[in-house]
């Protein structure tokens, strides 16, 4: 018998509104006087792509032999305008994540995990490392308002540029890198003091608007010689406008992050009330570019809590040319894994619960500067285990689109779905299971 | 001496003949004439040559700049200069908004003056303006040096790192944690080394240095275990 049991048994109610989360939050606002600030990305429950279902093929549409019969999972990003688009063996990338936030090792890891599979992998707030760009045979070199480490050598390095606006865990925030990840290697990278409380700058330094990301854009493009592809990252709010925007302002890839994607240190009240559910993103995404008579020729990646090999069919069907992992991949390589959960209890929390990525002290040693903790991550290991797991995401997606008939992953459609529930039937724009109504187009 | 006609070429066409030279130097000494405002002009040089910009730029003129000493015979727009690396950027007119945004290295040079945000982010480079600058101006800068000669408008030095800014005349307001500091020996021989490299016949000891009072550099420390 559960604690909660007992409670209800002895007469006890627990209030919906003050829950006992939020009574807590209440004492350690009291207490404290600044807001709670974590990693990872929202907690809440919201719609996802776990209320969609595909209609596998029987009489009206013919499968695919599972295994038999191919079903394509390379896909070409970066080819409206860049001289060498990007050409990736599976349908699945490494979103963005700074050295800084996570130690030299994961870093490495990831990079050995996606270049094992043919896939990309992407800096993040801190610049590019030799770890990453030696281990990343694909390798995205981001943009962001912070600029730091940014230099033109690096850039010429990059094998494409994702202009960061924003990601899904704090659309309209700034990365933030406190004081204790802040060690010699990142202050030097970052140019800063080290130690300090790190707050990146929420937007660009020399540009205000669209008109001047198109100016930006093409000194990108002028700068490297019009060689690699420029990405446009957005998180996911306006994404209808924002992605129009984007295309117009002479992006070759939009990046999309919903609000599931994770962080490595943002305020918890950002994370969990700021931006749109990812499901909700990709239609608006689609319209957006097929108005635009843009769709696939401005390739479309979607991010933000990206689990399985489901998640990259939803996601495919509903237009993306392709995904981003971050929590995912972190997960893959150890992160909240439990054989150190007496160790994370240690520091207050447990494996599966651990969110604190900004206090630099990751048992599993990922989100850390500590290089006693690094050392836990062997970044070989690692990596293997990343690649298996690129792997699975594709071969069940495969799976799902040879049931639909589909020799090809991009050839899966919206009308491949149906929706479990109204709200991600309006939001995913695909009809209730059992019905041809989608709520907000009439019957 | 090569001359560049912007009227019969193209920027990419400008920008990739000086980027060979990285590859290859056939010529020291550039000339850009026909120039209309274009953007983009001479940037991502990688190379120690001379590019005479003869009219007003655009954005991003000189943009990530190496080594190349990159001279504009008029106005700049917006962001000049910016993540310039290495070498020497002179703009014989205005600087519009984000001159030398976000810049690592080398000397920029406003003879005229200087619009909102100049030095914004800047991380490591020296700038020197011989007129004002607007508001904003190295807004959370973090290492290198501004020198104005004239005055500066609001919110001077606003969340300010380590860079050091010296200030001949007013100064409308500072920023958040920027706070005016003392004068040493030390800071005189750098602004003097300063004003000598930018060619600036000005008296060192006119002007007032401000720099961060490093009060936000970490978050109340009462709280730090739980953050």
């Amino acid at each position: 018998m559960s604690d909660k049991d007992l409670d209800v048994n002895a007469g006890l109610r627990e209030s919906s509104t003050f829950d006992l989360h939020s009574m807590a939050e209440i004492r350690r606002a009291a207490e404290t006087g600044i807001y709670d600030i974590r990693g990872f990305g929202a907690k809440r429950k919201v719609p996802h792509f776990d209320d969609l279902l595909f209609l596998g093929a029987s009489m009206s549409r013919y499968p695919l032999e599972g295994y038999r019969e191919a079903c394509n999972t390379k896909v070409t990003l970066g080819t409206r305008f860049a001289k060498k688009p990007i050409e990736l063996d599976i349908p699945v990338t490494i979103a963005g994540m700074s050295f800084g936030a996570l130690s030299a090792n994961a870093k490495e890891a990831l990079g050995r995990g996606a270049s094992e599979v043919g896939t990309s992998t992407t800096t993040g707030d801190g610049g590019m490392t030799p770890e990453e760009r030696g281990q990343s045979k694909k390798l995205v070199y981001q943009y962001l308002p912070s600029r730091y480490g940014m230099n033109p050598d690096d850039l010429r390095k990059a094998d494409a540029i994702e202009v960061v606006l924003g990601q899904g865990a704090k659309p309209g925030g700034g990365g933030m890198l406190l004081g204790q990840k802040i060690t010699d290697r990142v202050a030097q990278m970052r140019t800063l003091p080290k130690g300090v409380d790190q707050r990146s700058a929420c937007r660009h330094p020399d540009w205000t608007g669209p008109d001047d990301l198109a100016i930006k854009i093409q000194e990108l493009r002028e700068i490297t010689d019009w060689q690699v592809p420029i990405y446009i990252k957005v998180g996911a709010t306006r994404t209808y406008y924002d992605v129009k925007l984007a295309a117009k302002a002479g992006a070759d890839v939009i990046v999309v992050d919903g609000m599931q994607g994770g962080t490595a240190a943002t305020q918890e009240v950002f994370i969990e009330h700021v931006g749109i559910p990812t499901m909700a993103a990709i239609p608006q995404a689609v319209q957006a570019l097929q108005e635009m008579g843009m769709h696939r020729k401005v390739q479309l990646i979607v991010s933000g809590g990206i689990r399985n090999g489901a998640d990259v069919a939803k996601c495919m069907a509903l237009g993306a040319d392709a995904v981003a992992i971050g929590t995912a991949a972190l997960i893959a390589l150890g992160c909240n894994h439990p054989k150190w959960d007496e160790e994370f209890r240690k520091i207050g929390s447990a494996a599966g619960y651990y969110d604190d990525y900004h206090e630099g002290k990751d048992p599993a040693g990922i989100s850390t500067q500590d290089p006693e903790l690094s050392k836990r991550l062997d970044p070989v290991a690692g990596g293997h285990r990343l690649a298996n797991y690129l792997r699975v995401l594709t071969m069940e997606a495969q799976t799902l689109a040879r049931a639909c008939g589909k020799n090809d992953l991009r050839n899966l459609e919206p009308e491949d779905l149906v929706a479990l529930t109204v709200e991600s039937a309006a939001m995913a724009r695909v009809p209730l299971a059992g019905t041809s109504w989608i709520p907000g187009q009439g019957f | 001496m090569k001359i560049i006609d912007l009227e019969k070429s193209t920027v990419r066409e400008l920008n990739q003949a000086l980027h060979d030279q990285h590859e290859e130097c056939t010529e020291r000494e550039w000339e850009v004439t026909g120039v209309k405002g274009d953007h983009n002009l001479a940037v991502g040089l990688d190379e120690s040559i001379s590019v005479h910009i003869k009219g007003h730029a655009g954005y991003y003129c000189a943009g990530m700049n190496k080594k190349a000493n990159i001279v504009v015979h008029g106005n700049a727009g917006q962001g000049v200069g910016e993540n310039m690396m290495s070498g020497q950027v002179r703009v014989m007119g205005d600087a519009s908004q984000s001159a030398g945004a976000t810049a690592h290295g080398g000397l920029l040079v406003i003879e005229g003056n200087a619009g909102a945000r100049c030095g914004i982010s800047l991380k490591g480079a020296d700038i020197v303006v011989k007129g004002n600058v607007g508001h904003m101006s190295c807004f959370m800068a973090q290492a290198g040096n501004l020198v104005v000669c004239g005055d500066a408008g609001d919110a001077l030095g606003d969340s300010l790192y380590e860079t050091r800014i010296y200030v001949k005349g007013t100064v409308k307001s500072l920023g958040a944690d920027c706070v005016e500091k003392e004068m040493r020996a030390e800071h005189i021989q750098e602004l003097t080394d300063l004003l000598n490299r930018a060619g600036v016949d000005e008296n060192p000891s006119s002007f007032k240095r401000y720099g961060s009072a490093r009060n936000l550099y970490n978050f109340k420390v009462d709280n730090a275990s739980a953050y």
